[in-house]
């Protein structure tokens, strides 16, 4: 074997311009997959982060059918007390979950005593909401990140709106669940960013006020949001909570809760999975680069080389022998695309990093690029091309291991 | 007993509807060790009938016994196994291979034919390097020798598997006359030390008569026979 590879290396030496001419053009193509990959990985990575850091939780847990009526944020779907501790017993049994944080989920309407408006607001547990959402806190821009009792975090564009500053006092008017309307007066504690851009009209109270100000007489929950250790352990997660919680069931029969990952609860996922497309895309044309380009050489390597090829099956080289002779060469060449490709890929990213590349996401300014490719990715992208490589190499090579040694010997 | 026994021999070549006869019932027998020319001009079956007894090439017709195998029923792959155990080649073009040093071409067939340990490989190259005295230029490329040199290496490349039958198609064909002269020297000089049957086929009459046993080929018949004495004998039947 040592001795095939010995001459495959020679025979690509042989024609040195046009090996390394082959060899860069699957270097380039290396290198912008694994900057591609590295660079929108980061992007979408940051994108998930801030989305379920800061708002939606990794996964939640919601009373069935209450996601289908979510725009309405009914109150008559709410968790409550029995299942409330059923489910907090099962959430604190996982050693997947880091945390979990209750919420009620409610629309109502937000007055600065001139003007009015309407709102979602998001009641909390602070405490609890700050451990599953670690991001939330750091949405506020004016104000206190602390949410005591009495207090309200105004979304910005609707502070803007209403022209109201922390320290201002407002009132919240809501329907409570038996259909009469109640108001509270909150003291402005902070003003927040949106996390997904312009338009959030999301507020955020204290659980207490909630209570008080829909007149909850027991406790009630609209979802759990859910932070994992791992959240590359997601979907596996997902999948045993549903299958724990599916067999808790109401007196009917019927299921109490149903579970929901982020990727079905924001919009986002779309734009994720647009990432991952486009990442599949890229890939394919870098395996269409380095399929086209080695079956190119090694179709011309073979044309050059008949007579190489007749006298070496006339002197008894076996066909099997000769067919690894050339897949060699296209493995070689793979090999050497796909190393020096990683190691200029690896330097580019560098290279990215030490730009400190802004952007902005959704109202997020100036952002810094922090690119990294996993290893994962550099080993996947490079047996990608050594395996195409090698398939771009088998038809040439089964052509010349196929030839006839006469004919071959007669090639001009 | 006849290390080559050919009889009858034919071979057609179709040249779209029509077929062209390059052999035409060719019968002949060839002892081992012998050094033995086909002789005659371009077009002959000179060629022809060098593949066919090379087992480069399939007759038509007629029964062809190589070292006592009959090589007409070979398969790709047995075929290719039997020429690499039983038959050297020498060709009017040296067909060295040009990324191997001349040391690495002799070696070739033992590392990647013939499954011979690396000390015997060794033994055996250098033993013929000094042969064929090429000794001094074995790390040299095929591109830094000379056309005879080209040859002498072939010569030894073809004798390192120690065949029983080496072919030789043109061999002085490129090369000028004390070469050519040197070169057929040396083959002898390697059928004498080796015991190996030496085949070689020659349009030229200086050079035939280098040849022990002389087969004389017009189109495609095999005419008559020369024995000039030396270790082999060869008849046409």
């Amino acid at each position: 074997m040592g001795n095939l590879f010995k001459i495959a290396i020679r025979n690509l030496l042989r024609y040195k311009r046009r090996t390394l001419l082959t060899a860069s053009l699957i270097t380039v193509g290396v290198v912008f997959v694994l900057a591609f990959v590295s660079v929108a990985g980061t992007f979408k990575n940051m994108m998930i982060g801030q989305i379920t850091d800061s708002m939606i939780g990794h996964l939640q847990v919601h009373r069935k059918g209450f996601v289908a009526s979510l725009e309405t944020l009914p109150l008559n779907m709410n968790l409550k007390g029995g299942a409330i501790g059923k489910l907090e017993k099962i959430l604190a049994a996982q050693p997947e979950v880091e945390a979990y944080s209750p919420r009620i989920k409610f629309g109502g309407m937000f007055s600065n005593f001139t003007e009015t408006s309407s709102i979602r607001i998001t009641a909390i547990d602070p405490a609890r909401e700050f451990k599953t959402a670690p991001f939330l806190p750091e949405r506020v821009k004016n104000g206190s990140r602390e949410l005591k009792s009495g207090g309200i975090l105004v979304p910005e564009l609707l502070a803007q709106g209403m022209k109201v500053k922390p320290g201002d006092t407002v009132v919240v008017v809501a329907t409570n669940a038996d259909g009469s309307v109640n108001g509270k007066q909150f003291v402005v504690t902070g003003v927040m960013e949106s996390a997904t851009g312009p338009g959030g009209r999301d507020g955020y109270i204290h659980m207490d006020d909630a209570r008080e100000l829909l007149r909850m007489e027991d406790k009630q929950v609209s979802e759990y949001a859910i932070r994992l250790r791992d959240f590359g352990k997601l979907d596996a997660f997902g999948k045993k909570l549903a299958g724990l919680l599916s067999q808790e069931l109401n007196p009917l029969g019927k299921p109490i809760f149903e579970v929901h990952t982020w990727e079905k609860l924001s919009p986002f996922f779309n734009i994720a999975r647009m990432i991952d497309l486009m990442t599949f895309f890229i890939k394919i044309m870098l395996i269409a680069i380095v399929l086209i380009s080695i079956m190119n050489v090694m179709i011309m390597a073979v044309y050059e080389r008949i007579r190489e090829i007749g006298t070496i099956a006339a002197i008894g080289t076996l066909p099997g022998k000769i067919l690894s002779m050339f897949v060699i060469e296209g493995l070689c060449m793979g090999v050497v695309g796909a190393l020096i490709g990683d190691l200029v890929g690896i330097g580019l990213v560098w290279i990215l990093n030490l730009s400190q590349i802004s952007y902005d996401f959704g109202m997020q300014k100036g952002l810094v690029l922090q690119a990294s490719v996993s290893p994962a990715d550099i080993l996947m992208i490079s047996v990608t091309v050594i395996i195409v490589s090698v398939i771009a190499s088998l038809q040439p090579a089964f052509k010349a291991s196929r030839m006839e040694p006469i004919q071959a010997l007669r090639h001009i | 007993m006849a290390l080559i026994t050919a009889r009858q021999i034919t071979k057609e070549y179709r040249v779209g509807e029509v077929a062209v006869p390059a052999l035409r019932g060719v019968s002949f027998e060839i002892e081992p060790a012998s050094f033995v020319s086909f002789v005659g001009p371009s077009g002959s079956g000179k060629t022809t009938l060098l593949n066919l007894i090379g087992c480069l090439d399939k007759p038509t017709a007629g029964d062809l016994r190589v070292a006592d195998t009959d090589v007409v029923s070979l398969e790709r792959k047995a075929s290719a196994e039997f020429r690499g155990k039983t038959i050297g080649f020498i060709f009017q073009d040296f067909n060295l291979l040009p990324v191997l040093t001349v040391y690495e071409n002799i070696e070739y067939p033992l590392l990647m034919v013939q499954k011979i340990s690396s000390q015997e490989r060794q033994r055996r190259v250098s033993a013929l390097l000094a042969a064929v005295g090429m000794a001094d230029h074995r790390g040299k490329r095929p591109d830094q020798i000379s056309g005879g040199q080209k040859q002498r290496v072939a010569v030894a490349r073809a004798l390192v598997t120690n065949p029983k039958l080496v072919l030789a198609d043109e061999p002085t064909a490129n090369l000028d006359h004390d070469t050519a002269y040197m070169v057929l020297n040396l083959m002898k000089q390697m059928r004498d030390e080796f015991n190996t049957t030496f085949i070689f086929s020659t349009h030229d009459p200086k050079i035939v008569g280098e040849a022990e046993i002389i087969f004389t080929l017009e189109d495609g018949k095999l005419n008559r026979t020369k024995n000039r004495g030396g270790n082999g004998h060869g008849q046409s039947l």
